[in-house]
């Protein structure tokens, strides 16, 4: 087995542009926000960086494909930049990009940035588009969360469970996640809402209503990486560094054979095993501290917390009502407010999990300030739909030494 | 004159959609600007769901013909209809790819008038005594009206489907005749959404009246067959009674004169006559004579005597399709048919274009649901990829075809979505797994609230997967629709 990124690269700096229906602002200048606070946070000059990868996914209804757009937002110094897109994990593949870049030695310094305007449709929910031209022929005429909301149907029929009950550990997830939101500033979404309001919403897709999916927004993040003997070098202490960087892709088994049942992500579970190797976790539910999952919908974020092994099959729900993810819980789970709060601006979600751990590692969480210090963060993404997706798994921690 | 070779119809079936829209609502609804419709406000007429066409109609009603026959014994296929959605497209050819057919039996369409479907049987019957193999005759219609017309009310949407070849079968053709006269009752221009209708009074007595006897009474007289000893006369009544008097001025007793399908269905245009034909034959006894007329610029007679051979069941009649129903308001069907604009919103502007390169390459896949099943390790798979899925297999270029288009299937999982953009909302879709293995997540149509959950029995149903407003293109797939519990 490869010997893996654990503790070979560290944080230098990060940024996050505030979230939100940012009717004054392009993708372009949500780039610049997020990269002039990771610069400063990073004490570098632009000139420093020697790589850069930009991550956007619907660049239909942004800024085009390439990543001509970043280098000219930016105005980079005609290096290597590469855009990437892999769903709703792209953020995450930019850091990957940049930290295997810090790794391998290419780069001394080197950036990740994701970016996304979706709020240029004129309507809510994700950008309306081809699926590809074999695809738009025969793929159901399917929304994003009526995909997700496939998972409850499985996950009732395979718990036995009733569906008022996991409506209501749906709903708690929510009000956790708004509870948390509201005290974040950067969040789209800072209002709290109460049980009852979630569940007697307008359904947007049996059995999900308007509270159990994400917002919609516009939004950038970013993170300058580097090695830890140049963190050092620039008199940086305490550092924030890579353990685990884990993806998974669908082959077209969940899709096509009837060996999976429907009721959770198969990649997940898949690169939860390889990065908790990677970080050496043995036993997630007692060593992560805090957790930043992919809660496109509730549902996504309960059956996630299973496959990340951390609560038993069949457990979540029971952990959920019991406060075990609340802010003041064993494992916060979104305790920035999550895809619920900031909305999911995809090229830059995975990017903002990752800053909120870095402010909490580094003690810069304001009012979500954790009690305990950190020791393990994980961030998770998960792009696509529970039948054929994409899920990347970060994990970072204090640099050891 | 009888044929030189004995033919009959080797096997029957039919189609109504199940959507049904109450009459008393419409006159009630329109009593304000047409409170003539008050007397036809009786009982229910089929209604299309968004979904359906005179296309998928017949592909119905051809499945159901067919059941269990091996289908590279039909050799020729004739669509009648006069709704036949391609003017330019062989609307035929669609429905022979989506049944599977063999690719050198040859297709046509029929329209042009309420006797297509008459036609079409004429057809079939000729093509079968010169041929050694079977020839399938399928017949549909989904007519349109102007609201608050005689004609919103009088119409209904069907599709019939027979199997015509050498002996006598079900029913023996004893004989047939034609009579083509350009007595214009109604028309509608190539370019036109409706029918522009005449005088019922000079309809009914200078048309029907006159016309029907002395087609029949040509045909009786060739066949030798006295009209007392017709058993059953099938003659669609789009004029309320109409089918009565003319068999009285044929000289066939009222009671022999069959039911129009008015309760559940209504005239069903150029399938109307075929339709009333199956009704027939499901409770036909050995030696009943049935007289079948398609009226129309003239018209087509059809004498068939009923050979007591069983017909197939419950499975190939027409009673198990008016049983079989849900309501659809006024409203609905309005927006349905677009006699209504709704708006739709931004979504609905998304652009349903077609690449037709891909839809042929593809066009085992998306017209008879062919996926494939692995060489290696016998794993059934859909779409047919080039790798086998099983991850023990991943057999490389392995996968024969394999149709799913009548397999059993299961909901594995499912959800209602109010997002998504769908003429009729919610739309349901869910992943459906079929008994030989193999799973796909589709589109489902004709689903109740309530009627589907994780288990539910589905059958693949050949629909409209997208309408293309820009171009004029509908694309075809399969869905899954809930087993009716009688089938269950």
């Amino acid at each position: 087995m490869a010997t893996g990124i654990r503790d070979r690269v560290v944080i230098l700096g990060m940024g996050c542009s505030r979230f939100g229906e940012r009717w004054d602002a392009d993708a372009e200048r949500l780039m610049v926000e997020a990269f002039g606070e990771a610069r400063a946070d990073a004490g570098i000059d632009a000139s420093e960086i020697d790589g850069a990868w930009f991550s956007t996914s619907q660049e239909e209804t942004s800024v085009g494909k390439s990543s001509v757009p970043m280098a000219t937002a930016l105005r980079l110094g005609y290096i290597p930049v590469s855009r990437v897109e892999n769903q709703c994990a792209s953020g995450t593949e930019a850091f990957r990009a940049a930290v295997y870049a810090v790794a391998s030695g290419a780069c001394d310094i080197a950036l990740a940035l994701g970016s996304e305007k979706l709020k240029d449709t004129g309507y809510g929910g994700l950008p309306q588009r081809t699926r590809g031209r074999v695809n738009d022929l025969y793929w159901a005429n399917v929304s994003t969360p009526g995909l997700f909301a496939q998972l409850a149907a499985a996950y009732r029929a395979k718990h036995r469970v009733p569906a008022a009950d996991l409506k209501r550990a749906m709903a708690h997830i929510s009000v956790k996640s708004h509870d948390n939101g509201a005290l974040n500033p950067k969040a789209h979404l800072r209002r709290r809402i109460t049980m009852d309001a979630v569940l007697e919403a307008p359904i947007v897709a049996e059995p999900l209503g308007l509270y159990d999916c994400c917002g919609v927004s516009d939004g950038a993040a970013a993170a300058i990486v580097t090695t830890p003997e140049i963190a050092r070098a620039r008199g940086r202490r305490d550092l924030v560094s890579v353990k685990a960087l884990q993806l998974s892709v669908s082959n077209g088994l969940e899709a096509q054979h009837q060996s999976w049942d429907g009721s959770y992500f198969m990649t997940t579970r898949h690169a939860a095993r390889r990065a908790y190797a990677e970080a050496g976790i043995a036993n997630p539910r007692e060593q992560l501290s805090l957790i930043e999952v992919h809660d496109c919908f509730s549902i996504t974020e309960l059956v996630t917390l299973e496959d990340l092994g951390i609560s038993p099959e069949g457990g979540a729900v029971a952990d959920v009502l019991d406060g075990f993810y609340d802010a003041d819980g064993t494992v916060p789970c979104q305790i920035d407010g999550g895809l619920k709060c900031f909305g999911h601006p995809i090229g830059a979600s995975g990017l903002r999990m990752l800053y909120e751990l870095y402010l909490q590692m580094t003690e810069r969480a304001g009012e979500r300030q954790m009690a305990r210090e950190p020791r393990f963060g994980l961030t998770h993404n998960l792009g696509g739909a529970p039948h054929a997706n994409v899920c990347s798994i970060t994990i970072l921690g204090r640099q050891a030494g | 004159m009888p044929s030189a070779v004995d033919v009959g119809i080797a096997a029957c079936g039919a189609y109504v959609p199940r959507l049904r829209l109450s009459r008393a609502e419409v006159a009630s609804a329109q009593a304000w600007v047409n409170p003539g419709l008050r007397p036809l406000a009786r009982a229910e007429r089929s209604v299309c769901g968004w979904d359906e066409d005179a296309i998928t109609m017949a592909v119905e009603a051809a499945r159901a013909t067919l059941a269990d026959r091996d289908r590279a014994t039909i050799g020729r296929a004739y669509l009648g209809s006069t709704t036949a959605p391609y003017a330019d497209r062989l609307n035929g050819g669609v429905v022979s790819g989506a049944l599977g057919l063999r690719e050198d039996a040859a297709a046509f369409d029929v329209g042009g008038s309420m006797r297509a479907g008459t036609s079409a049987l004429l057809a079939a019957f000729d093509a079968a005594a010169a041929r050694e193999d079977d020839v399938l005759c399928v017949a549909a219609d989904r007519r349109r009206a102007a609201a608050a017309t005689q004609q919103e009310l009088v119409i209904g949407h069907a599709a019939a489907a027979l199997v015509v070849g050498r002996g006598p079968g079900i029913a023996r053709l004893l004989g047939h005749a034609s009579l083509t006269v350009d007595f214009v009752d109604h028309f509608r221009a190539a370019d036109r959404e409706f029918d522009y209708q005449w005088e019922e009074r000079w309809v009914r007595d200078e048309g029907y009246l006159k016309l029907v006897p002395r087609l029949v009474g040509d045909l009786l007289a060739q066949t030798g067959v006295a009209a007392r000893d017709i058993a059953r006369f099938c003659l669609p009544s789009p004029i309320r009674r109409v089918d009565q008097q003319v068999a009285r001025a044929i000289g066939i007793a009222a009671e022999r004169v069959s039911d129009p399908l008015s309760d559940g269905c209504g005239d069903s245009g150029a399938a109307h006559p075929l339709l009333m034909l199956v009704h027939a034959l499901e409770s036909a006894r050995a030696g009943d004579k049935i007289l079948v007329v398609g009226f129309g610029q003239g018209g087509d007679a059809i004498l068939l005597e009923a050979t007591g051979a069983p017909t197939g069941g419950a499975a190939a009649g027409v009673t198990r399709w008016l049983d079989r129903r849900a309501s659809c308001s006024y409203p609905r069907y309005l927006a349905l048919d677009g006699l209504v604009k709704l708006d739709r919103g931004i979504r609905a502007e998304a652009d349903k274009g077609s690449a037709l390169t891909a839809a042929y390459r593809h066009r085992d896949f998306l017209l008879s649901l062919t996926g494939g099943r692995c060489d290696a390790c016998g794993t059934h798979q859909i779409p047919r990829g080039d790798i086998c899925v099983d991850p023990d297999c991943h057999a490389v270029g392995a996968l024969a075809p394999h149709s799913f288009a009548e397999s059993a299937g299961r909901v594995a999982t499912w959800s209602a979505d109010r997002l998504t953009f769908t003429p009729d909302p919610p739309a349901y879709y869910g992943t459906v797994d079929f008994a030989e293995g193999g799973r796909l997540l589709m589109d489902f149509a004709d689903v109740d609230e309530g009627a589907v959950d994780v288990g539910t029995p589905m059958r693949m149903v050949f629909r409209i997967k997208d309408r293309d407003p820009v171009r004029g293109f509908a694309r075809y797939f399969w869905k899954a629709a809930p087993v009716a519990a009688e089938e269950a």
